[in-house]
């Protein structure tokens, strides 16, 4: 106690100061303002899974995009006589990157064997291609229909969504009526008819994916403007005065944005595997095309010898998925907290 | 002197369809006047259309039916573009929930400042910020609110904020609807008091929609009475509180709590049973609550003719 009292006298008066109040200061707020966008992205930056998996997709879209330069090698460009070369990189024998390969119970080096000077870092396939070139090349051509596709998913799912709950009443009804039958048709065969009607190629398999794709957004993004549509903030803007486009990119699209991202940040694997999954059952890209899918179809074949054909693109395109799903997971939380599971 | 009319509600209906060939009616054929300078308080429990009824008059809905006329000209079912944006100026509307009725993705500024924008109202940035900046003071907030996002203010400010949004294109007829129900109880006074002195100040007219009559009072010249989309009684706010005559007035005034514990130990809550004075149920296909009629100046109730004479008897 004295001791207190002691400590206490150590302070005087002028040490104070006095903290005025009014009403001005009471209406204060402190802190930084921070709009919507960049307080997801502080919330993003704390999920560690999100932010590694962001770093995965650039570093894979970089390599999908330059990766062939590193090589120097044509991925399409054949020579038989280096066909069927395991991966080899000097320094990562220890990691399997020997150019070996078992056959017949005997470990061979194919690169002594076939008296090739130099590495093939992920090896070659059975014309003699470069898989490191190929398994890039495919990367940039199941990237660019996963993007594309998700892209033609959004612009259709957004404007047919927005249009009918917009409008609302016998608009929607009818337009709703389509989707209905739409979505009755089984979508394999819809895409499978579309793909033997046109030639199988990149845009045919982007555009029958699109067919039934932009239905999931169509209604995501519906539901999100009746809902927002009767909020009194729209209301306000209506009793201003605002013009249906102001009310539309003003209020509507904005508050639904996070969602569109969202669902397209979903899409984009979504429609990669599905290539792939075309690819690999005979109705996708056709050779000498290099898609994931078909790099996975080529190396399942020779899967007991030469396992490294059917490993390397499946990794890549693990990653790809996983990395995009957990990347839109996070966006999720990031964009709405309260969502959170 | 008569008193200019700034509004006339006429018989105005609203009736939803809500599929399956059922309807709600919303609001029920409901007339009154609204004049110039005067606060019209309206209340009624949840659901009988008191919303409904402010935004049909401001034309968020399309009347079913009825006219509204506003400074001698009908408003609705007409309208080019021009008149249109005349009226919207002229009229505007402070909304219940702070929390829905401020866009999150804007800006204090853009908010406040969506009215000016609309109707081209400044004609240069500057002078769009320093009409932004006056506004906040205005309604007690600052000039720093103007580049926050709503997410960071409390319930009140967001009240004020919307107010400052409506005040911007200098209306002179505002329909509140219900904008205290949401708040505290010590922001509401503050909320209600900012009302009264920029109705003061900027010569405003209101319609001032509430739930319960206890806010109401402090704020109304006179007050409507609403019962299942009609109106039931009408009468300047002093008459209503000394002389309530609709059975449904008098539960909703026994609802009232006062600051005396004597009072409240005592207060007995009327519950108002259909069938009593005045009362008709709903549902039935051809009730109808009888038409208003005056039973002393400016004080109307809804009464049967049979009421209506044994009211009379007793003055005899
Ligand atoms: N857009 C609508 N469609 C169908 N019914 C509605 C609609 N708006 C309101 N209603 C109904 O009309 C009645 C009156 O609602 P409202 O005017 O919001 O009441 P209050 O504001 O008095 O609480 C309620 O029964 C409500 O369910
Ligand atoms: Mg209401």
């Amino acid at each position: 106690m004295i001791e207190n009292k002691k400590n206490f006298e150590q302070f005087d008066q002028d040490m104070f100061q006095r903290v005025e109040m009014n009403e001005q200061l009471g209406e204060r707020i402190a802190g930084k303002s921070l709009n919507f966008w960049q307080d997801a992205w502080m919330r993003l930056k704390k999920n560690k899974a999100a932010i590694l998996s962001l770093s995965v997709i650039v570093i894979l879209v970089l390599l999908a995009l330059f990766g062939p330069m590193l090589s120097g090698r044509d991925a399409y460009e054949q020579n038989i006589s280096q066909a069927k070369l395991p991966p080899k990189v000097t320094g990562l024998e220890w990691a399997g990157f020997d150019g070996m390969a078992n056959l017949g119970g005997r470990d061979i080096n194919f690169y002594e064997q076939k008296n090739v000077e130099e590495n093939f870092w992920f090896g070659t396939d059975y014309l003699g291609r470069d898989l490191w070139s190929r398994v890039w090349e495919g990367t940039r051509i199941s990237l660019f229909i996963g993007l594309m596709a998700a892209i033609i998913d959004t612009v259709i799912g957004v404007a047919y969504g927005g249009i009918s709950a917009y409008f609302g009443g016998r608009t929607d009804n009818i337009m709703q009526r389509i989707v209905e039958i739409l979505t009755g048709v089984p979508n394999l065969i819809l895409i499978i008819l579309f793909i033997l009607i046109f030639d199988p190629g990149v845009f045919t398999i982007i555009l029958a994916m699109t067919i039934t794709g932009w239905i999931g957004m169509s209604r995501l993004v519906r539901g999100q403007i009746l809902k927002l549509k009767n909020q009194e903030f729209v209301l306000a803007a209506r009793t201003l005065g605002a013009s249906s486009t102001r009310l539309i990119f003003k209020h509507l699209i904005p508050n639904t944005l996070g969602a569109i991202i969202i669902t397209l940040m979903f899409t984009i694997p979504s429609a990669i595997f599905f290539e792939a999954f075309l690819s690999f059952i005979g109705i996708g890209l056709q050779p000498p095309q290099a898609s994931l899918g078909t790099l996975i179809n080529d190396g399942y074949k020779e899967l007991r010898t030469f396992p490294y054909l059917l490993v390397i693109p499946s990794v890549i395109i693990v990653l790809l998925m996983v990395s995009f799903n957990l990347l839109a997971d996070g966006l999720r939380d990031a964009f709405d907290p309260k969502m959170r599971k | 002197m008569e008193r200019e009319k700034l509004l006339e509600v006429k018989d105005l209906k609203q009736h939803f369809k809500i599929g399956r060939g059922r309807v709600v009616k919303a609001v029920d054929g409901i007339s009154f006047d609204i004049y110039k300078g005067e606060v019209l308080g309206l209340v009624g429990e949840s659901g009988c259309g008191k919303s409904t009824t402010g935004r049909t008059i401001i034309g968020l809905y399309d009347a079913t039916d009825g006219d509204v006329i506003f400074k001698g000209e009908n408003v609705h079912g007409k309208k080019n573009k021009a008149e249109k944006l005349k009226f919207n100026r002229a009229m505007q509307m402070i909304f219940q929930d702070p929390y829905a009725s401020l866009n999150p993705r804007m800006t204090v500024a853009d908010i406040i400042a969506e009215g000016i924008d609309i109707h081209g109202l400044a004609k240069t940035k500057e002078d769009r910020m320093n009409r932004v900046y006056d506004l906040l003071e205005t309604v007690g907030l600052t000039k720093e609110h103007a580049s926050r996002y709503p997410h960071e203010f409390s319930g009140g400010q967001r009240q004020r904020i919307g107010i400052a949004r409506a005040l911007a294109v200098e209306p002179d007829f505002i329909i509140a609807d219900e904008p205290i129900s949401a708040l505290d109880v010590s922001i509401q006074a503050q909320v209600v008091n900012l009302m009264k002195e920029l109705q003061r100040d900027r010569d405003l007219t209101y319609l001032f929609i509430a739930h319960d009559l206890s806010m109401v009072k402090y704020i109304s010249d006179r007050i409507g009475v609403m019962y299942q989309g009609h109106l039931v009684e009408l009468a300047p706010a002093a008459r209503l509180y000394e002389n309530p005559l609709h059975a449904y007035t008098k539960s909703l005034l026994s609802a009232i709590p006062l600051p005396d514990p004597e009072h409240e130990r005592t207060r007995k809550r009327i519950v108002y049973e259909s069938k009593s004075l005045g009362a008709v149920g709903r549902s039935d296909e051809d009730s109808s609550i009888p038409p208003l009629r005056e039973v002393e100046p400016g004080h109307y109730v809804s009464l049967t003719d049979e009421e209506y004479e044994a009211y009379k008897a007793q003055f005899v």
